[in-house]
């Protein structure tokens, strides 16, 4: 067993601190350590993107990150994105558009399509499925993500424009 | 999946890098994103005792497109690439290749450095720098030097790079004319089973200058000097494209996997290299 590296995150805006083996997966230091249990674990082998997070401004598979390199990082999982009381319109149109049967990769996939939506406000469904290829699901046929995700960039892109 | 246990390095600079790995050998690795390394340790097919992640070492980050050369840092992410807009105009193979590389995640970590440097056949850049005629940088701890990429690859995941060397970036002369990158992958974020890297000048309505590579159809990348020739002085007609493909089909030395058996792997080489040649002729 090599030394514990003392480790810093920030997870959805708060401060962690803890001792862990440098090769200790990310996921596994999200889900067991700190109880954050959105992240899913579906292939572990780099595939399916149920454990997708964002560190630094970055879609990530969680599974393929030590938790050694993501010292420092500022992490968002679904939990920071949007909770019961506060759903995020993602959340919103998943629900609506029955964007999910079973829900085992949804976290994964709204979590990367809130990156996707901040990068590319207004995608295609072309651009969606392109953008959204990190992500399998084995039960809607994607019909139902492609149009969740195309109505939640048009209720926030309506959302932004009633602000201004 | 747990890899084995390993001692972490996170230095800030090249010469704390190099001095680990005098010090440990081949016991020693680097990253870059890690997403060929990470796989390969959690499956314990890799051993490294001692990791060192480049990512706080500096300047390994940059894209320099000057007139007739175009630099780029062993660091720079795939998605980096795609979203460079200089470095689209002035190579748009590059982004060509990159968006066909695994998927959204994957790009974001994945570096064109650990791209080549892993030596995998399976990895796009590889063929696509056989095509580009890049020049690898690499330094050690006698100094630094120039590898030609053509030069690099000696067997699968066996490399011209000494394991006391770490490859800073590469550098592509300025392509011309037109180009085109295909791939034949069974799924998205797979492997190629077949894919083409080519580059065509027209003068008029003839092919002055060609560039042909392969990717994963032997254990290392392929430049088909060969199919360049059957292509260069010719109107690109059907007769010097089946002569080129021809001429590849030498070159190239398929195994049977899990992608298909051999004969299938050269039909798919064929049909690919076709693809990529009207396409990369069109844009000339």
């Amino acid at each position: 067993m090599s030394d514990k590296m003392h480790i810093k995150l920030n997870v959805n805006g708060k401060n962690e601190e803890f001792l862990a083996e440098p090769r200790e997966l990310l996921i596994y230091t999200l889900r067991e350590r700190l109880n954050i249990t959105g992240p899913h674990i579906g292939c572990e082998t780099s595939h399916c993107g149920a454990c997708t997070v964002t560190i630094n401004g970055k879609s990530v598979k969680s599974c393929t990150m030590f938790v050694a390199q993501a010292d420092g990082a500022e992490v968002t999982t679904i939990e920071g994105i949007g909770g019961p009381d506060d759903l995020h319109p993602l959340q919103e149109a998943f629900k609506e558009h029955h964007g999910l049967q079973c829900g085992y990769c949804t976290p994964g996939m709204i979590t990367r399509a809130k990156k996707l939506l901040e990068e590319n406000p207004m995608p295609t469904e072309e651009e969606i499925r392109f953008g959204m290829a990190g992500n399998i699901c084995r039960c809607t046929g994607y019909q139902n993500i492609v149009k969740s995700i195309q109505a939640a960039a048009t209720e926030m892109a309506s959302a932004k424009e009633a602000a201004e | 999946m747990i890899p084995a246990a390993f001692d972490y390095y996170r230095p800030k600079d090249m010469e704390a890098v190099l001095s680990i790995l005098v010090e440990h050998g081949d016991d020693a690795r680097v990253m870059a994103g890690g997403h060929s390394l990470i796989p390969m340790m959690k499956l314990r097919m890799a051993d490294v005792p001692h990791l060192i992640d480049l990512q706080d070492v500096p300047d390994l980050s940059d894209i320099v497109v000057s007139a007739d050369s175009i630099k780029i840092g062993a660091m720079v992410t795939q998605a980096e690439l795609i979203d460079n807009a200089e470095l689209t105009k002035a190579a748009p193979i590059l982004r060509e290749a990159a968006l066909q590389i695994a998927d959204p995640q994957v790009r974001y970590m994945g570096t064109i450095g650990g791209n080549v440097a892993n030596g995998d056949p399976g990895n796009d850049m590889p063929g696509l720098m056989q095509c580009l005629d890049a020049t690898f940088h690499l330094v050690g701890p006698d100094g630094t030097r120039d590898v030609a990429a053509r030069d690099f690859y000696e067997a699968a995941y066996m490399t011209d790079r000494e394991d006391d060397e770490v490859l800073t970036g590469v550098t592509i002369p300025t392509p011309q004319g037109g180009y085109a990158y295909e791939k034949q992958k069974r799924k998205i974020g797979d492997y190629a089973t077949a894919a083409a890297a080519v580059q065509i000048v027209k003068d008029g309505d003839t092919c002055t200058f060609a560039s042909v590579a392969m990717t994963n159809l032997s254990d290392t990348p392929i430049y088909s000097a060969d199919a360049v020739e059957a292509l260069v002085g010719t109107t690109v007609d059907d007769a010097a494209i089946k002569a080129a493909i021809a001429a590849m089909l030498e070159d190239i030395d398929p195994s049977e996997d899990n992608r298909g058996p051999i004969a299938f792997k050269n039909h798919v080489a064929g049909v690919i290299l076709r693809r990529t040649i009207e396409r990369a002729w069109s844009r000339a």
